[in-house]
């Protein structure tokens, strides 16, 4: 049996995961992380993304997290997000119409937005959609 | 013998205040179930920042923040959070009454105190109690929000950021269950390092992308984490006290009440009993 380790997905307003995996797959502030157990203990940021846990026995989750920090221990990983979904709880519809509506805030630009927000509004479904891709090729 | 009108009117007094506080236990019950929900939805996040901010404070990092700084210790903050309202049996005193037994302790040993204090009834007390108080904010609502909350912890955080505070610490009640609430004073900064870390061999984290930013970002979230929990914490403590105080008020209504008809029923009886005999008496003498 591989070896495994706790690994635990909390947000804000509620704890998403917390079990034994072999591997988590994020999306760090400097690229994709996968982390094995028994890593070095290691801190990063966690930028809006898909998360991957590959479970005891092989099975994969998908969770998307948008944005927070991730920290590895060589027995347990703890990623704090700031807000983190189930794959499944993804809405394809809600993020297209928001990624829309981001677009269009920033194309209009008299409008007087608040660029910064915008734009990360629009990262922040684009890796949405992402998740939501990975996770229909992950089933197909 | 008590006057029979005078002890119905006694009775009607005390079903009115029966049906008060009966009703307002209701109310406590199903705001605490809501607050209990928020609170214990908020739990993990703030359980798991504390870990990791104690592992980071173990850890020999190449920059230290000055949150993680141990300094001497000349004066000490304390965030205290109570209620904004009464009517919830023991919980604010046993709160007040442990923070002030801790900065006692500190007092004693030449050490001052600054107070930030969340909620009226900490307002209240410290005006009578004294005691130098350098925020203060009530009427928290039940959802507090963050942003509610930050402006008087900034204060704090300020006063320990240019040296005018060594130590903070947050006084609260923690939730243990609807009967118990146990009042717990946690150090805020500096870092505390959790007691499995303190082995002493050294070690440091890889950081991406960078210690500094990293950390800050944390902290901050740490402190907002932590304060967030204790307030709503609070408040699923405070509607469970409440529930449970006027749950005994009313079942001491009750009881009264039915010492008040015991004594009514006597008075009523013995009247009618001496008016038999004096009837019978009455009609002996003829």
């Amino acid at each position: 049996m591989a070896a495994t380790v706790l690994c635990s997905i909390v947000s804000a307003e509620v704890e998403i995961f917390s079990g034994q995996v072999e591997m988590v797959v994020a999306s760090g502030t400097i690229g994709e992380l996968g982390i094995l157990p028994g890593h070095t203990p290691l801190l990063s940021g966690v930028k809006p993304g898909p998360v991957r846990l590959i479970l005891e026995g092989g099975e994969e989750e998908l969770f998307f997290a948008s944005g927070g920090y991730i920290e590895v221990q060589p027995t347990s990983i703890t990623i704090l997000a700031d807000t983190a979904l189930r794959a499944d709880d993804l809405d394809e519809a809600a993020a297209l119409a928001a990624q829309n509506k981001a677009e269009q805030e920033l194309a209009d630009q008299k409008s007087d937005v608040d660029f910064a927000r915008v734009s990360s509004d629009l990262q922040e479904q684009a890796a949405m959609l992402r998740t939501i891709r990975k996770y229909r090729e992950g089933k197909a | 013998m008590a006057n029979a009108k005078e002890l119905r009117k006694q009775i009607g007094s005390i079903k009115n205040t029966q049906k008060i506080t009966s009703a307002m236990e209701m109310v406590a019950a199903s705001k605490m179930r809501k607050a209990q929900e928020r609170m214990a939805r908020g739990r993990p996040y703030s359980d798991q920042i504390r870990d990791v901010i104690g592992h980071v404070a173990n850890a020999s990092p190449e920059y230290r923040h000055q949150f993680m700084i141990e300094r001497e210790v000349k004066r000490i903050g304390y965030i205290v959070v109570t209620t904004d309202k009464g009517l919830c049996g023991g919980l604010n005193v046993n709160l007040l009454k442990a923070t002030v037994k801790d900065i006692k302790k500190w007092v004693e040993e030449g050490v001052e105190v600054d107070l930030c204090l969340i909620g009226n009834k900490g307002v209240q007390f410290f005006r009578n109690y004294g005691g130098n108080v350098l925020a203060a904010s009530s009427h928290i609502s039940e959802t507090p929000a963050i942003s509610d909350l930050i402006g008087s912890i900034k204060v704090m955080l300020d006063a320990f950021e240019e040296g005018r505070v060594d130590k903070i610490f947050l006084s609260n009640n923690v939730f243990v269950n609807t009967m118990t609430q146990r009042p717990t004073i946690s150090q805020l900064v500096p870092l505390d390092a959790t007691e499995e870390g303190k082995s002493g061999y050294r070690w440091d984290y890889i950081y991406e992308p960078d210690a500094r930013q990293l950390i800050e970002g944390l902290i901050t979230r740490f402190l907002e984490s932590q304060v967030y929990q204790a307030v709503v914490e609070n408040v699923a403590c405070e509607q469970a006290a409440k529930m449970i105080a006027m749950k005994s008020a009313t079942d001491n209504a009750g009881d009264l009440i039915d010492e008040l008809e015991l004594i009514m029923n006597n008075a009523r009886q013995a009247a009618i009993t001496q008016e038999l005999s004096e009837i019978v008496g009455g009609a002996a003498a003829v």
